[in-house]
């Protein structure tokens, strides 16, 4: 691993993003809307008894942290497809480049992306409904960091999917997440889900994060056994990805469809 | 006498993709300091042997050495004093064109990347461009940043496939130009593809001619002139083209 091969590429994309309106939507947009979206629907709902639970809190705090893992899988993905869109991923790899580097580069660059949305969102969830993300300590911080795994365990697999498919399949960098929202138990708990469905979502390292962060949110304690089951389940779905992404990169220098991803 | 050692040797070199054999056990080595011309017709292998010499693709069998290395185990080491260059494979568009040269001499670790990339604008006539968006550059100026970029690793061997095609007759001779000046002040060993067998005679100390994956002719272009019988080159092109197929129809 090489760090001026792996900034390189992180640099290449931080020059697009400095000027480019779509990019920055795409990072900022959706998020803040999505934030006035659930933040009146949480204001809405606060006016009748919910047994004390603080809906603004939870559903805010859950659409914050579900948007933190959808940027890190995006950013992931969506670097990969900049070179494709360009048709630069030959001049890419015709450097020294290894695909370790650039698998580096890509989660690097969600990290960035994470950063700034989180810091966004905190500050206007905090401006427009008094929500202090952060009046929790460092309790959430270690279930935002497997946020931030999961994110990129999936960009790498939705990656490797375009790689073996082309821009066909680019649908899935957008909408992969979207599969597993639903199992994720991001705005109820898991055990509304069906007892079948439910052995499904928690092998799903978001399913833990969002128990053990309403856990944090409703009684203030620290749900060990739900980090640790995020911690392994993440552990195993980057192997996974990291592994699919060199076996499909593999197949695809040997198929030739190198220089005609598109 | 002096002898020169192969900066590039390949041997028994195979590629076949779903049973299609595409390289058929190509051998052949590269004197350090030529430039070497890659011809045959379109699908005779050219552009798949040019793509398993960077490792964009996967050869079926046979090995390549570069710098006496072999490619498989020292692709990072090799692949850094090696470059690419083609009018197929554009550099990121939506860049300005620094933006574009600081990226690629970053990538191959280039040590003074402002001294470098100053050293090469001024060669390429390019300065002008540097703080523009590279989509708004034309044909022949893209050309010239693409040999730019080619040349950011000081490249001790460098493939260039194709890169006067879609230029116009007097940016084609200055390309040209350009590149006879790079081979003799820098001394880069250049393997070279064109259809224009105009420019490979003038670039060209030695050509190779492939045809439906196997080495069909190998020599200087005067040798293949007087072989052949033929009044230049591209007679010389014609007649190993057309020959074949007219085998294949007997076939």
């Amino acid at each position: 691993m090489r760090l001026h091969r792996i900034s390189a590429l992180l640099f290449r994309h931080l020059y697009l993003y400095k000027r480019s309106v779509p990019r920055l939507m795409d990072v900022f947009f959706w998020p803040v809307i999505e934030l006035l979206l659930w933040g009146f629907i949480s204001l809405y709902l606060q006016k009748f008894d919910m047994g004390g639970l603080n809906i603004v809190t939870v559903l805010l705090g859950a659409i914050i942290f579900w948007d933190l893992l959808s940027q890190s899988q995006r950013a992931v993905s969506v670097a990969f497809l900049e070179d494709v869109w360009e048709r630069n991923f030959l001049n890419i790899f015709v450097t020294p480049l290894t695909v370790g580097e650039f698998m580096v580069s890509a989660v690097l660059l969600g990290l960035v992306r994470v950063a700034l949305v989180g810091a966004v969102m905190a500050v206007l969830a905090f401006a427009l409904y008094h929500l202090n993300i952060f009046a929790f300590g460092f309790s959430l911080i270690p279930f935002a960091a497997n946020l931030l795994l999961f994110g990129w365990a999936a960009g790498l697999f939705a990656t490797a999917i375009i790689l073996r498919y082309g821009t066909s399949a680019q649908v899935i960098a957008f909408s992969l997440l979207f599969l597993v929202q639903p199992l994720s138990a991001v705005f109820y708990p898991a055990s509304v889900l069906p007892e079948g469905v439910r052995f499904f979502a928690y092998l799903l390292p978001s399913t833990h994060v969002f128990e053990g962060m309403r856990t944090v949110i409703a009684t203030g304690s620290f749900p060990y056994a739900e980090l640790g089951w995020a911690f392994l389940t993440n552990a195993i779905c980057l192997f996974l990805s990291i592994r699919y992404f060199y076996y499909m990169f593999a197949r695809v220098k040997e198929q030739g469809r190198l220089m005609k991803l598109d | 006498m002096i002898v020169r050692m192969p900066i590039l040797q390949v041997q028994n070199l195979v590629k076949k993709f779903n049973g299609t054999t595409a390289v058929d056990g190509i051998s052949f080595a590269i004197e350090e300091g030529k430039i070497t011309g890659l011809l045959g017709p379109n699908g005779a292998g050219k552009t798949t042997t040019i793509l398993m010499l960077l490792d964009l693709v996967t050869p079926t069998g046979g090995t390549i050495s570069i710098f006496g290395k072999d490619m498989r185990h020292h692709r990072e080491e090799i692949l850094s004093k090696v470059n690419f260059s083609s009018p197929y494979v554009a550099l990121p568009s939506n860049m300005k064109v620094w933006e574009n040269l600081t990226t690629f001499a970053r990538l191959y670790g280039v040590k003074d990347v402002k001294g470098k990339i100053e050293e090469l604008v001024d060669f390429f006539d390019i300065r002008a461009f540097l703080p523009k968006m590279t989509a708004t550059l034309s044909t022949g100026q893209l050309t010239r940043l693409n040999l730019t970029k080619a040349l950011l690793n000081d490249p001790k061997l460098l493939f260039l496939d194709e890169p006067t095609a879609s230029l116009d007759p007097d940016i084609a001779d200055r390309t040209r130009t350009m590149l006879k000046r790079i081979q003799k002040e820098r001394g880069v060993t250049i393997l070279y593809t064109s259809h224009n067998m105009a420019e490979i005679d003038e670039l060209c100390e030695r050509v190779i001619f492939l045809q439906a994956g196997k080495i069909v002719d190998d020599g200087t272009p005067k040798e293949l002139v007087i072989k052949y019988g033929r009044k230049d080159l591209n007679e010389v092109f014609l007649s190993i083209a057309r020959n074949n197929n007219h085998a294949s129809t007997q076939n």
